[in-house]
């Protein structure tokens, strides 16, 4: 038998360290292991899709730039939250977000569903000059965003590790990766339909204003736009996703 | 496995056992014998630099 | 003899003749070999720039071949002319912790200072300067991760390794290990410091860094942990002083929660971008599981060991109570673990998680004052000594923070709270009240006491300005709290007022408005900061100079002042 004693503990450098991985562990496993098999926390909601390519890259410059530190995408279900920025947050919203972009600070507004509220002239005027469409604010200019070109030939692989985390992309969806990404900013392009067919409620817009190129401005008012969108509240039961 | 049942859960055996953990700790912490060692042990800073 | 002919000619190899680097006396062999470990490790460096997916990726690469041409030729130049034979090995290894009082000191003013910046840029948005890398969305990581792991990871090196070498009356251990953890983790510092301004992040909070600097750091942790380890195998003391209990648990803590939070695929293996393994609600809690307990056991467990080890010292009596401290060490590493959920209060998080994560956080406000008090009551029957040792006094007001903040800690992650306070600025005073009061106190205060024993000094340069450096940082504290407790709550208050038709009364835009003035009070209480961290480095500057500042005793009548 183990003869336990808390001497053996302050003389036994592993045994201290083991002690301790093992208290400290406790904890995390009793948390977040039942997230990954309990029913409210796992279920599919109507409507969610994965994220178009060009949503992917707007998304990605939203992470770059940093955006979260100052904009949360997580509605509570309080009277004022509902009533100032739409439907709270369900967790099937962000099950395609890796990573997550709840975010923990409002400095500006949250945009859990800013999509569909600006025209893209707006969200453009605004990401150039934020001052000049709402005087009071302290955001950043992002006026490089319109040079900047998105990068287009490693698409493809941008969709793949988003599969392998579990995101389902189909075969369809990498293989035409790359025409999907160009359509979407470019009405009036062929390929335009099929964006919307493979990702519903996808829009289809020039949102740059500048057809020539596809701009990192193109991609983040693309993923601005379809924010909160996907999710039909006047259908939706929230019974059925008590939480 | 619903709020309900862990509140429940929480509440009455969870609460026991973590309870009944921490007075263990502290009673074998506090054994009175053991009071030389960790006396010495608080010295050991102020040993030598 | 072959090789003294060589070396003549070759100055590399000059290096051979002697048997000296640094002050670990290496021989040759070991000089040569590390020598080549750099050399292949440039090499493949430099591939990787070549090889690139994206040009952020070859920038990296290209500051880890700079970096390995740096270390090859610092060590190629120590071995050429250093030769004070450190044949016969000193009794502790303490270059390292100079290097690493020097480095918190350096990465400190760094780290406030990008703070001021940024709490200006929030102010006057057009210090913004349009540009991408200036802007306040790739600083602010900046400024977190330079005060959190730059200053604050820099103290824990150096004063873990300070500590557990003199507690366990044993050098530290597997030689040279030390030193590439040390340089190890400045060039971690380094690639997360350049990838926050160039654009690379995984937007995980305090965990910002791509998924091959996590890699790297997990590498050079490993390291850390086995010469943490291998020092305290060796020690001469049956018992393992509390600590180095802290210490520990730190180290094996922040291993695991970096590398579950840090799980990710990246999209080329030659690329900067990864995407993280989970998504969603699981990625939400695993991330403030890791968030929470960065600050439970980076910024809390491992400077408890620092209370441990120099309150003590610098009051010069045992701890109050060492079984108390025992009771804290335990409970204190088991419940800050569970109290993350209370990050996503009213969230898409299932309720029970939330309300599991509000109950512990509640509980962890007994540990956490079982040792304020346990430091606290360190100095009964000396507490004259705040009147005359301003070190004495920076620690107990470290500690006094300690108490403040994990009061406020508890209350804010009670659920009806948490619906007024959360994002908003209110949270932003609170971490400062711990990370400027708690963590900073108390790492000046080590490092004002570490410093004229490290470098074999009398006394440090000054006490008076020790004092300055003191009264500055409190009233800088007080003012950035108190700014962000007004700015928080009004926030908070504005977002959900209603007039008497039901109608919300404020749009966003006329609380961010609202937010202005306190904006500025919060910059001008981290200038103060500020310069009392450089009134600091200009101290331990002076000190490590040898020098002595002409000044009236601490505590004597104050006329001489004049």
């Amino acid at each position: 038998m183990f003869k336990f004693d808390h001497a053996k503990i302050e003389t036994n450098a592993t045994l201290l360290m083991v002690l301790s991985l093992i208290v400290v562990s406790i904890g995390g496993l009793v948390e977040i292991a039942p997230l990954f098999y309990l029913q409210n926390t796992i279920e599919k909601v109507e409507g969610v899709r994965p994220y178009s390519p060009l949503e992917l890259m707007g998304r990605n410059i939203y992470i770059r730039e940093g955006c979260y530190l100052c904009h949360s995408q997580m509605i509570r279900p309080f009277r004022d939250e509902v009533e100032r920025y739409g439907h709270y947050s369900l967790a099937a919203e962000s099950m395609y977000d890796h990573p997550f972009q709840w975010g923990s600070k409002r400095t500006g507004p949250d945009l859990a569903r800013v999509g569909g509220r600006y025209s893209d002239d707006w969200h453009v005027q605004h990401l150039i000059n934020p001052q000049s469409v709402v005087p009071e604010s302290v955001m950043p200019k992002y006026s490089f965003l319109m040079n900047a070109e998105i990068r287009v030939d490693d698409i493809e692989k941008h969709l793949k590790a988003n599969r392998t985390v579990g995101v389902p992309y189909t075969d369809e969806m990498i293989k035409n990766a790359k025409t999907d990404l160009l359509a979407q900013a470019d009405p009036d392009s062929d390929g335009a339909e099929d964006v919307t067919a493979r990702y519903p409620k996808a829009q289809v817009s020039n949102f740059d204003g500048d057809p020539k190129k596809l701009t990192e401005m193109d991609a983040l008012v693309a993923y601005l736009q379809m924010l909160g969108t996907l999710v039909d509240f006047k259908s939706y039961r929230a019974k059925d996703n008590l939480r | 496995m619903d709020y309900e049942i862990l509140r429940q859960m929480a509440d009455s055996w969870g609460l026991l056992y973590l309870m009944i953990v921490f007075i263990g700790v502290v009673i074998f912490t506090f054994r009175p014998w053991a009071r030389k060692r960790y006396d010495d042990a608080a010295k050991i800073p102020l040993k030598e630099d | 003899m072959m090789v003294e002919k060589v070396s003549r000619l070759n100055p590399f190899l000059r290096l051979g003749t002697r048997r000296v680097i640094c002050e670990e006396g290496t021989p040759m062999a070991t000089t040569l070999s590390s020598i080549g470990i750099f050399a292949v490790a440039g090499i493949l460096a430099l591939l990787g720039a070549a090889k690139a997916h994206d040009s952020l990726f070859a920038a990296h690469a290209w500051i880890a071949v700079i970096a390995c041409l740096i270390a090859i030729f610092v060590i190629t130049r120590r071995s050429g002319h250093s030769d004070h034979g450190a044949a016969e090995e000193e009794k502790y290894m303490d270059g390292v912790v100079r290097y690493g009082a020097i480095a918190t000191m350096f990465w400190g003013v760094v780290g406030f200072t990008a703070g001021l910046v940024i709490a200006l840029q929030l102010a006057f948005p057009v210090l913004n300067l349009d540009l991408p890398f200036t802007s306040f969305g790739r600083l602010r990581p900046l400024h977190t991760s330079a005060v959190v792991f730059a200053f604050g990871g820099n103290a824990l090196l150096c004063t873990s390794f300070y500590v557990v070498q003199r507690t366990c009356q044993a050098r530290l251990a597997l030689g040279n290990a030390a030193w590439f953890v040390f340089w190890g983790y400045q060039l971690f510092i380094v690639l997360a410091a350049t990838g926050y301004v160039l654009g690379i992040t995984q937007s995980r909070e305090y965990a910002e860094p791509e998924w091959y600097v996590d890699l790297w750091l997990t590498l050079v942790w490993v390291v850390y942990l086995l010469v943490f380890l291998g020092t305290l195998f060796k020690r001469k003391e049956p018992h393992i002083y509390v600590a180095n209990w802290f210490y520990l648990a730190f180290i094996v803590t922040i291993a695991m929660l970096h590398i579950v939070n840090n799980l990710a695929v990246p999209v080329s293996f030659m690329g900067s971008k990864s995407y993280s393994l989970f998504s969603g609600v699981q990625d939400a809690l695993t991330q403030w599981w890791y968030g929470h307990n960065a600050v439970g056991f980076f910024l809390t467990a491992g400077f408890l060991g620092m209370m441990y080890y120099f309150m003590p010292k610098q009051a010069e009596r045992p701890v109050y109570s060492y079984r108390l401290s025992i009771i804290h060490f335990w409970s204190l590493i088991f419940m800050y673990i569970w109290a993350g959920p209370h990050h996503l209060h009213y969230t898409a998080l299932p309720d029970w998680a939330q309300t599991l994560g509000m109950v512990f956080s509640i509980m962890l406000w007994m540990p956490s004052w079982g040792g304020m008090i346990n430091g606290l009551m360190t100095l009964s029957g000396a507490w004259d000594k705040m009147r005359t040792d301003p070190i004495i006094r920076m620690m107990v007001l470290a500690v006094a923070f300690y108490g403040m903040s994990t009061f406020e800690g508890p209350m804010m992650s009670i659920k009806a709270v948490n619906s007024l306070s959360h994002y908003t600025d209110w949270t932003i005073g609170h971490v400062h009240s711990g990370a400027l009061g708690w963590v900073g106190m108390i790492s000046f205060g080590a490092i004002y006491f570490m410093v004229p024993r490290l470098w074999g000094r009398e006394q440090l340069y000054s006490l008076r300005l020790i004092n300055w450096h003191f009264w500055l940082a409190t009233l800088g504290i007080v003012v950035y709290a108190a700014a962000m407790w007004v700015s928080g709550i009004m926030q908070g208050l504005m977002w959900r007022e209603y007039d008497a038709q039901g109608f919300l009364v404020y749009s966003f835009a006329e609380s961010v408005a609202a937010m202005h003035p306190f904006y500025v009070i919060r910059a001008f209480g981290g200038g103060l900061y500020l310069a009392g961290a450089l009134i600091m480095a200009w101290n331990i500057y002076c000190t490590i100079k040898g020098r002595k500042r002409d000044e009236a005793p601490m505590g004597a009548p104050v006329i001489a002042a004049a």
